[in-house]
This record gives structure tokens, C-alpha cells and sequence, in this order.
């Protein structure tokens, strides 16, 4: 393993120094709360003269990517980050740039979306992008957004996908909480993402290339299908670069992290932070004999259907904790219920858990580990009695 | 020239386009409705329709207008709108009097 720095860092912080040691050729970015912490502290090493970078402060989200995608076309190494707002309004170029093809790697801190305004992490502005094109990956600490940021990059630009990636933490939670984060060693991390030769660029005069030009009912139907299956060929892509990644560092990452769920009769599903919570109301109920597990998906694009549907195929009672509502969709439900329940439906053979749907923590409401205790003990009551109940629930709203 | 038969797995990633000045292979007069016709005889190649056409479709050889680009020409009628000559014989083609270009249906040409 090699040597690492052990730093006192929040999300933010964590994420602009992966941005540092990568060192990208152009980063543009507008300041957004809870993002701003990243732009602002990758600005501040790009004036110290720590980075090579080309900063360029825009005026808008939507110019910011529109910028990226300029600057990827011409064959740089590309990054930026947003979060709620921001998100919403690149919307129109987040499509663009994963339909170019451009391996970009956006950092998010989820935040909810307005109105009413709102500051505080929820998961709607990227759940809202799920259907982009892009890879999506949820990192439940500071540490997780740092290597998932450097492994990101590995992922975007493995020459076989060339698709974007967005990497998310939870807003504040994780982005502005202070917590022990190790950083490779500049050369190290250097090494890992190693250097990006773009398929074209726009600058190379020799061989002229043309990006984003007319495409009618005559091809637009086949790049749709290219990009479907990229998508499709990227996870395992995503695990070998989480192994390599684990054998250099000692942190290996994969499509989802399991925690005891080996014996598993119960189970709770949740992306990010909210799953340290989980972890600990799953440890106490372990203590007490209950075989409950927990499983954190990192990965939500592409969706791991059949992966899910393998790890809980023997659980009888499964937990999906969302932290974003997909308006109008089947009872209210949030996207990770949704994508689950069909997963469980396609790939299940007519077998598998029963699945509720618990909507937690919108606009920063805070989450304590007696409402996980409290959808433990729903879960555990339907495995007894098979009878489900309310297939969409909510923790902590006052009802 | 494009390979309109490409099928998913050859066509090129994101639509990126790798040579340069292609567009004029890329056919896309099939949009057209209505085409422009000259009256042969009694045109006076004054060249205004070439000046505004915006498709570039008038076809010049040595000072002379001999023909349109049908495979570019949208048929906006730009060019019949701004012919200046007025014809003294019917025109040749449409039988009616008016400017040297007039449009005309498509369904009358072969093809339809």
C-alpha cells in the first residue's frame, strides 16, 4: 500500500484536492451553495500556482458546462461541480455532454431543489439528471468523494465508455463536515489517473473533427443506442477500477457496499451519508440477535438491477430509503424504490423481498437513527405478518 | 459521403464528424415541397437569385446560370420571389406569365 496523508478535512475540501492532484486542463465553475466550498478552495491552489488549470469563473451553471464541453471537445481533461440550482439550470448542456461523448467528471453536493428555497442536502437535483446520460456515483463520506473523485476520472475516460461522470456527496452533511480523510500522495494519485489521450480534439488541425453537427431521423436513433450501450458495458469497468484502486490505497470499491447481509432476513437500502446512520442502527440490532443488513449502493447509474436483485434475493423484507420523491410515480415513490421494484420485477423470476419505500430527509431534515430503528421494526413486523401495508412511508415528517 | 446505412455499432461516437467540408455530401434537399424552375430562354443572368439564395443552390458555370443544386435546394422560393425579369412568353415550363423562376410542386417531377 502507499503512503497517504491523513488530513482533517469536510467533502468540499476533500474534492477540490483530488481536483488539485489531478491537476485538469480547463475547470469552470459557478459558486452554489453547498458546492461553492470546492470551486472556492480549487480557485485558491489554482492563484497559489498549484495547478496548471485554466480557471474560468462564468456566469452561469448552464455556461459553465457549455464551457466544459468546448474544452473537452478540444481534447482536455475537463471537470466542474454544481449542485441543486446549478444543476437545474445546466440541464439543457448536461444532456449535450454525455451525448458528445466528452469524459468529463462533475462533482455534486446534493442539495434540494426550490421552491420553497432551500439550501440543505436532498437528492432531487441529481436524481433529477439520472436519465442524462452520465454515470452516477454516491458517496456516503469524505473520504468516499475524495477517491470516488479520483476514480471518476479513470471511469469517464476509459476508452471504451468516454461518458461523464457525476460524483456526489450528501450537502453539508458530508460537504462541509470536518472529518479524517487520507490523500495519496500527489505522484501516487498522478500515477492512478494517469494521462488522458483524447480519441480527437478539436485543435488538432490535422485531422479535423466536427462536434455536435446536424443529426436527423437519419442517425440521431443509432447515437442513442451508442450511448445505451456504453452504459451498459460500464460496470465493470467501474469494479476494476475500484479493485485497482483498493490495492493502492486499501480501500477497494465496487458497485455497492454490503453490511451484513450475508444472513440478512431484513434489509435497508439507501445511497450516501444516510447509510453511516443505517450502519449503526444495524450493529445495535445485530447486538440484540435481529438479522437485519444494510446495502449502500454507490452506483446509480448505470442501475445494478440484476447485482440488487442477486444481493437480496434471499432477504424477505427490504427498506429503500429515498431522499428525493419522483412526483407522480407509482404511490409517490422515490427514484431508488422505483429503479429497485423494477429490478426486482425483471430480473427476480417471479421471486423475491417484499420492498416499502421510506421518503426521509427532504431539504435537510435531519435524520436520527431512531427513524431508521422505527423502519427496522415496520420491516421486521411485515416479515412476520407478509402483510406490507403502506408501500410508501415517510420518516421524520411530521404526520 | 456519409454512409446512411451505418447501423449503431459503426457509426462514428457522438456524431463526431472527421472530415472536414463534407456538408455539401450530406444531401438535404429532400425536405423540398416546391422547386424552382427557370425559364431557360428568357433568363437574363442578372444573378440576383444567386446572390440570395442562402443555400448556395443557384449553379454558375462561366458567368452563366446553368442550373439549381436540387440536392440542397429547400425550396424556400427566396429565388422566384426576388427574380427581377418579367417574362414576355409563357413561361416554358408552368405556362404562366410572371418572373423567369417559378416554383412548382414536386408531385410533378419524377420520383413521386
Amino acid at each position: 500500500m502507499t503512503k497517504a496523508t491523513v488530513m482533517a478535512l469536510d467533502g468540499a475540501k476533500a474534492v477540490a484536492n483530488a481536483m488539485r492532484q489531478i491537476n485538469p486542463d480547463v475547470v469552470a465553475a459557478y459558486p452554489i451553495t453547498p458546492q461553492t466550498e470546492i470551486v472556492q478552495n480549487f480557485s485558491q491552489f489554482v492563484a497559489d500556482g498549484l495547478v496548471d488549470t485554466e480557471f474560468i469563473p462564468v456566469e452561469s451553471e448552464h455556461a459553465a458546462m457549455s464551457a466544459c464541453i468546448g474544452a473537452a471537445a478540444a481534447g482536455g481533461r475537463v471537470m466542474t461541480a454544481t449542485a441543486s440550482a446549478g444543476l437545474a439550470l445546466m440541464w439543457e448542456v448536461v444532456y449535450v455532454a454525455a451525448s458528445m461523448r466528452l469524459p468529463l467528471v462533475m462533482s455534486v453536493v446534493n442539495r434540494a431543489l426550490s421552491a420553497p428555497l432551500n439550501i440543505h442536502c436532498d437528492h432531487s437535483d441529481s436524481m433529477g439528471a439520472r436519465d442524462a446520460g452520465w454515470i452516477q456515483i454516491y458517496a456516503e463520506t469524505a473520504q468516499e468523494a475524495y477517491d470516488n473523485t479520483l476514480q471518476a476520472l479513470r471511469i469517464a475516460e476509459h476508452p471504451d465508455l468516454r461518458v461523464p461522470v457525476m460524483s456526489m456527496q450528501d450537502g453539508f452533511i458530508t460537504g462541509h463536515g470536518v472529518e479524517r480523510v487520507e490523500i495519496l500522495d500527489d505522484d501516487e494519485a498522478r500515477k492512478f489517473i494517469g494521462i488522458y489521450k483524447p480519441q480527437h480534439s478539436l485543435l488538432d488541425v490535422d485531422n479535423p473533427a466536427t462536434y455536435g453537427a446536424w443529426d436527423f431521423y437519419d442517425f440521431y436513433f443509432e447515437h442513442k443506442r451508442q450511448q445505451t450501450d456504453a452504459l451498459s458495458k460500464a460496470m465493470p469497468i467501474i469494479v476494476q477500477v475500484g479493485e485497482e484502486y483498493g490495492k493502492l490505497t486499501g480501500r477497494k470499491y465496487g458497485i455497492f457496499d454490503p453490511y451484513k447481509m450475508d444472513d440478512a432476513e431484513v434489509a435497508i437500502v439507501v445511497l450516501s451519508s444516510t447509510a453511516g446512520t443505517a450502519r449503526t442502527v444495524v450493529k445495535a440490532l445485530r447486538q440484540k440477535g435481529i438479522k437485519i443488513g444494510l446495502l449502500k449502493p454507490r452506483v446509480f447509474r448505470p442501475f445494478p438491477a440484476q447485482e440488487l436483485t442477486e444481493a437480496l434475493k434471499n432477504v424477505k423484507v427490504v427498506a429503500v430509503l429515498d431522499r428525493s420523491i419522483a412526483f407522480g410515480a407509482m404511490g409517490g415513490a422515490g427514484p431508488l424504490f422505483l429503479e429497485l421494484c423494477a429490478a426486482l420485477y425483471a430480473y427476480g423470476n417471479g421471486r423475491g423481498p417484499q420492498v416499502v419505500d421510506y421518503i426521509f430527509g427532504l431539504g435537510g431534515r435531519d435524520v436520527v437513527p431512531a427513524y431508521i430503528e422505527r423502519a427496522a421494526q415496520d420491516i421486521l413486523h411485515i416479515a412476520e405478518t407478509g402483510e406490507r401495508g403502506d408501500m410508501v412511508r415517510y420518516l421524520g415528517l411530521r404526520e | 459521403m456519409p454512409n446512411l446505412e451505418a447501423t449503431w455499432k459503426e457509426a462514428s461516437w457522438g456524431g463526431v464528424v472527421y472530415e472536414a467540408g463534407n456538408s455539401v455530401e450530406y444531401i438535404t434537399g429532400g425536405w423540398r415541397s416546391i422547386r424552382p424552375v427557370r425559364d431557360m430562354k428568357q433568363c437574363t443572368h442578372c444573378m440576383i437569385c444567386w446572390v440570395y439564395c442562402p443555400d448556395s443552390a443557384i449553379v454558375v458555370k462561366d458567368g452563366k446560370i446553368v442550373g439549381f443544386d436540387y440536392d440542397h435546394c429547400k425550396g424556400c422560393g427566396i429565388c422566384a420571389q426576388e427574380c427581377p425579369v418579367n417574362i414576355k412568353e409563357p413561361h416554358e415550363h408552368t405556362g404562366q406569365m410572371g418572373n423567369v423562376i417559378q416554383m412548382v410542386p414536386e408531385t410533378e417531377f419524377e420520383g413521386w
